[in-house]
């Protein structure tokens, strides 16, 4: 069937960034200038997309023979991507010249690495996530080593490619499996049939496995060991856009694969299973970042209780369960991209300036920046009025409706032992004396980065109603 | 469901059974006269030179890489090239501009791998 002018317009946001990279490979090719445009491109591109994103969130759709999707839950996936981006842009400008890795290919694999978590976020077709997944993938696994000078750099990008694509073997193996069962790959057409196949020791073995893989690339224990050793070798701006956007990317295209699930009555089917790797998660995660001194280091392992506070929205299989997931991972996109953006500003030309001593009396230094921090610190910990204590708040709600109350006792303890190594970042800035100079060159763009990040963790926390109710009327 | 598959695994049995009676049959059968050029490295004839983990020059992998990009496009553009009758009668021109499309995306990479060099070989 030929895709209709409205299907073409539904998928604008898509387009725009296609066609984006496009035009950023043309003015890479032809101008000597691009160092200087392209940054400011990708930030009309991006911010345009997250525009007409929230404009059109309620056309809901199926679209192009349903391989994807359009509006609802897929358009508020991509304003968090595309805005997100915007903000990783911003901070990247000075940080890549800093660093010296400006290589050209920068802002055009960060287009496409969004492209890609679009693709996953709107996908209705197990090829359709696939294809977004590795696109993301792909461009994650060059920007990881893009520092290619620096040994850590490179560590990290060839571990995460190895792991990764171990990772991507799963997810394959475990499509081949359920396309073998439901011989079809369309998932509206899998989700009618799936009372059938959750009989079926096959199929059920399939979809384990294509979750094992995502297990991988949302950062779960036990399937976290890449995610240290990468986001602390990684450019710190690609973490920033690493732990974020790919994440949530990773997350919707759970939630594509739970939401039929959870309509139907196999609810309970993997049930345990995301109860175990969410305990895991959380607790491993916290109780290790306490004994991290790399500052990058420690916000990994916190990315690692995150993914299981926001399984524990996965697991409670409920409506308010997915809408609760989608606000966290917003919640949770702005919160580490403003403290990643810092940390950028901090860090140093040869990486130094990473550790957590090196931040000791920042409070008198940089005083903008280091109270910057603290609200990032403090919503990070999930204390209130900032985004990550409501982030939290619907998570625990949505486990006790589901009868997972246990769960949310274990998420509380966890937060709790959290708030020892976030408040402590607080604690070393305000508290403890330092005459070292510290160098910090102002950026800002970088800064202005920051603040929007900090504006809209103080928004979603003090307005978080309205926005889990939008949130709330797409999720079906 | 799994009675379907029992040629398949037929023909895996034969195979490997194949494989496995061929290599030792003529290891157990064969008769064994050894001379220096017979345990050498097989060469073509030639007198075989150096080891076999030479490092390749990196050149090479841009090749192998510009050599995927123009693979994938004969992969999509032939088979639409053959069926472009029947492609044209069920959908129109929108067969035509969809290859259109893909090969204008296809032409600015190849376009952008020439203005960085890659096809340069020194």
């Amino acid at each position: 069937m030929i895709p209709t002018a409205l299907e073409f317009q539904l998928l604008l946001p898509v387009l725009i960034i296609a066609a984006g990279i496009l035009i950023s490979l043309i003015i890479e090719m032809f101008s000597s200038k691009s160092e200087k445009i392209l940054p400011w491109f990708s930030i009309a591109l991006f911010v345009s997309t997250a525009y007409y994103s929230l404009l059109t969130v309620g056309h809901e759709r199926i679209i192009f023979n349903s391989m994807l999707a359009a509006g609802g839950t897929a358009n508020i996936f991509f304003f968090v991507f595309t805005f997100g981006a915007a903000i990783v842009t911003l901070i990247s400008i000075d940080y890549i010249k800093k660093i010296g890795m400006y290589y050209g290919e920068y802002y055009i694999l960060l287009q496409s690495a969004v492209l890609g978590m679009m693709l996953m976020a709107n996908a209705q077709d197990l090829v359709m996530i696939f294809m977004g997944l590795e696109q993301m993938s792909v461009c994650f696994y060059i920007l990881a080593g893009f520092n290619r000078k620096k040994i850590k750099s490179n560590e990290a990008a060839m571990k995460y490619f190895l792991l990764g694509a171990f990772a991507t073997g799963f997810i394959v193996y475990g499509i081949a499996l359920m396309y073998g069962v439901a011989q079809t790959m369309s998932i509206p057409a899998i989700a009618n049939g799936l009372l059938i196949y959750s009989d079926n020791i096959i199929f059920v073995a399939g979809l384990l496995l294509f979750i094992i893989g995502f297990s991988f690339k949302i950062a779960a224990v036990p399937f976290h060991m890449w995610v240290p050793d990468v986001y602390q070798g990684s450019p710190t701006s690609i973490t920033a856009l690493m732990s974020t956007g790919g994440k949530a990317a990773a997350f919707s295209s759970l939630l594509i694969i739970f939401t039929p699930l959870f309509a139907t009555t196999q609810s309970t089917l993997f049930q345990p299973y995301l109860v175990v790797i969410a305990t895991l998660s959380m607790l491993l995660g916290s109780i290790v970042a306490i004994a991290q001194t790399d500052l990058k280091r420690m916000l990994a392992y916190s990315s690692i209780s995150h993914a299981g506070y926001i399984l524990i929205g996965v697991a409670a299989g409920s409506e308010l369960g997915i809408a609760s997931v989608i606000f966290y991972l917003s919640a949770y996109t702005f919160m580490n991209l403003g403290t990643f953006g810092i940390i950028s500003m901090i860090e140093n030309k040869d990486e130094g300036n990473l550790s957590l001593n090196d931040y000791s009396g920042l409070g008198n230094k940089k005083p903008m920046l280091a109270a910057l921090l603290a609200i990032f610190m403090f919503a990070l910990a999930g204390i209130p009025p900032f985004a990550g204590f409501f982030g939290k708040y619907y998570v625990f709600i949505a486990a006790i409706e589901s009868n997972l109350t246990w769960l949310a006792i274990v998420g509380v303890l966890s937060s709790v032992i959290s708030i020892y190594f976030y408040l402590r970042v607080v604690v070393v800035m305000y508290f403890q004396k330092d005459e070292n100079i510290l160098n910090v060159e102002d950026s800002s763009p970088a800064l202005l980065g920051i603040m929007i990040s900090a504006l809209l963790v103080i928004v979603m926390g003090i307005a978080p109603g309205s926005i889990i109710n939008l949130i709330s009327n797409f999720v079906k | 469901m799994i009675e379907q598959y029992i040629p398949i695994f037929l023909v895996l049995a034969f195979a490997i059974t194949f494989g496995v009676v061929t290599v030792f049959s003529s290891e157990i059968f064969g008769p064994k006269r050894p001379t220096s050029e017979k345990l050498s490295t097989y060469e073509s004839g030639m007198k075989p030179i150096g080891t076999t983990t030479e490092r390749i020059s990196i050149k090479y992998y841009m090749v192998a890489m510009l050599f995927i990009i123009f693979d994938l496009e004969v992969i999509f553009v032939y088979p639409w090239a053959v069926q472009f009758r029947s492609l044209y009668n069920e959908f129109g021109m929108f067969a035509f501009y969809s290859m259109l499309v893909f090969l204008i995306v296809f032409e600015i990479g190849y376009l952008y791998a020439y203005k960085k060099g890659g096809f340069n070989w020194d």
